[in-house]
């Protein structure tokens, strides 16, 4: 069982953003980077079958420089190789750019299976996966919130809407997104950490990828970012923790009324 | 003048609410635009009920028996046979789960850009869609190349009951989806612990995220909804780590509540989170991150740790009614 992961690094989701003087992007100086939630739930779940099945984990991500830190810790925790694809003109994809550079760096490996998280905590668009499968030819599952691989397909659980469910059996190869929950992602161990330093990072660039211009030219443009104005207005009390306490007492009782 | 293609999503003919905000958002853009609109409705012989007193240019029925129950590789086949047949400007659809699963793919195939999770739409001169990014902590501005966008649109974002009436003309479109072989085989759906909490119709809802770092403080928690009458509710993560089980989980994966009162603590309010529960009468939101998106639409804001607040609250609760 051969499982490739796609890894993303975001920034913390306790972070605090700056947008940067061209309106694009987000100041990047100050901001604490870790690996996206959703991902660390498919690298476990692909850790835990070739833990039961055998076989090879490899990570892959796509990202600056500081995004090697996500493959580190992924091999820390057990992940056997990693791909990294780097090259500046990887900056700035939209989904379906991305889409086409992991599907050239991917399409030669013969992997079983293509684990991804279910959506990015940074720009949440949630379609890397889906048209990743499409651009390899591969049958897709999204929503997995449980796995049981058989003979020549895996046997799924998918969240629905509103507390429903389904279970589906898709052909192998076959890529799946990976909700959070699934499972109970580990900690990188001393010995992982040693062992990672002897593990292989390939860093790939889009000529070694045979990607064009073209290939690689977003559909979908960012045009400015900006903080959402208040749909309400808060009151923020301030206070000792008793002063606080007294005034919310004091609102929900006679201002909202709800006590 | 183009065409907007809207697509109706329903389960044994009941439209999701999430359709019907899509096609809010598709009127006022064919009005705007001089577009037509069309809603798309696979597997159904008539139209639903639902779409029959709409403005509507016309309901496209797909009646194919192999849409009666959604199979992304069938639904998509389908779409593109639709796509190609109508030469749509965009299509419109609300950012469902299901729709999650067979958009991207959709636009992939037809190389086409998804502008997924939209909470609005700006026009001037051409389209600019409305995201949001970072959990919902900044907007982004989107524009798409010329050609087809496929858009879907973030729960709540446009609302169902200001949809404008008239009287659409119905037409039926088949597509042959012979050839499709399924590589993904589904099963029946099912749902679990069904029943066990409702919290669509609690009143007052203390609910907890992951700033209460461990299931041994939930106690915490417990006693302040016992004091206030409470149901207790929680956001994603809480559930994730095994801390309550999945019918406390409010949000798009979870349940949605309208209560009276809706008293979060140590919730930062991600999208996935604000959907299931931004429609509740007072939201309280108690976090030490001052810049969490709960406080964006809380009406009382307190930046502090809930492990300093919550046990003073209960206290004072339970003073004031006296219990």
């Amino acid at each position: 069982m051969n499982i490739c992961v796609l890894l993303k690094q975001v920034p913390d989701q306790g972070s605090v953003f700056t947008i940067d003087s061209d309106e694009t992007w987000v100041q990047e100086d100050n901001l604490v980077f870790t690996t996206n939630e959703s991902d660390n739930y498919a690298l476990e779940e692909a850790l835990l079958m070739k833990a039961s099945k055998g076989g090879e984990v490899v990570v892959c991500t796509l990202g600056p420089d500081r995004a090697s830190q996500t493959l580190k810790d992924a091999l820390a925790k057990g992940a056997d190789r990693a791909l990294f694809l780097r090259d500046d003109a990887f900056d700035r994809l939209d989904s379906l750019g991305a889409a086409r550079a992991f599907a050239a760096a991917l399409r030669d490996d013969s992997f079983d299976l293509i684990l991804c998280g279910l959506q990015a905590d940074d720009t949440g668009e949630g379609q890397l996966g889906p048209m990743l499968a499409e651009q390899l030819s591969l049958p897709h599952v999204t929503l997995v919130v449980q796995t049981e691989l058989l003979d020549g397909c895996i046997k799924i659980k998918q969240e629905l809407e509103g507390g429903w469910f389904r279970h589906l059996e898709a052909d192998l190869p076959a890529l799946l997104t990976i909700q959070s929950g699934i499972n109970k992602p580990r900690y990188a161990s001393l010995k992982g950490i040693m062992a990672m330093k002897r593990k292989e990072i390939k860093q790939v660039s889009a000529a070694d990828l045979s990607l064009t211009t073209g290939d690689l030219t977003p559909h979908q443009i960012l045009k400015r970012l900006y903080v959402p104005a208040k749909t309400k207005e808060t009151q923020f009390l301030e206070g000792s923790p008793d002063e606080v306490v007294a005034q919310l007492v004091e609102k929900l009782a006679n201002e909202a009324k709800v006590l | 003048m183009g065409k907007i293609l809207t697509f109706i999503q329903h389960q044994d003919g009941q439209v999701s609410r999430n359709s019907l905000e899509a096609l809010k958002a598709a009127q006022e853009l064919a009005t705007a635009l001089s577009h037509s609109l069309a809603g798309v409705v696979f597997g159904l012989e008539s139209p639903p009920e639902q779409l029959t007193g709409l403005k509507l240019d016309e309901v496209l029925l797909v009646p194919a028996s192999e849409l009666k129950e959604y199979t992304q590789e069938q639904y998509i086949a389908a779409m593109n046979a639709v796509i190609a047949a109508e030469s749509p400007e965009l299509l419109l659809a609300g950012h469902t789960y299901q729709a999650r699963d067979w958009l991207p793919r959709l636009a992939s195939r037809l190389e086409r850009p998804l502008v997924s999770d939209c909470v609005g739409y700006q026009l001037d001169g051409q389209i600019t869609w409305v995201r949001q990014i970072f959990q919902g902590k900044i907007n982004a501005d989107v524009q798409t190349t010329p050609g087809l966008a496929i858009v879907s649109f973030q729960s709540g974002a446009f609302r169902s009951d200001d949809l404008e009436p008239g009287s659409p003309t119905v037409r039926t479109l088949s597509v042959d989806l012979s050839g499709v072989t399924l590589h993904v085989r589904p099963g029946d759906r099912f749902q679990e612990g069904k029943g066990t909490v409702d919290l669509s119709h609690a009143e007052r809802i203390v609910s907890v995220g992951r700033g209460i770092g461990d299931a041994d403080n939930l106690h915490l928690v417990r006693d302040l909804a016992a004091a206030l009458d409470a149901e207790l509710g929680s956001s994603r993560p809480v559930v994730d780590y095994g801390w309550l089980d999945h019918d406390r989980q409010v949000g798009s994966s979870g349940q949605t509540v309208s209560a009276k009162l809706y008293l979060s603590v140590g919730i930062s309010g991600a999208i996935q989170h604000q959907v299931g529960m931004k429609n509740s009468g007072c939201i309280v939101a108690i976090n030490k991150d001052a810049n969490a998106p709960i406080f964006e639409i809380a009406d009382y804001g307190i930046v502090a740790d809930l492990f300093e607040i919550v046990p003073r609250l209960t206290a004072a609760i339970k003073e004031h009614r006296g219990t």
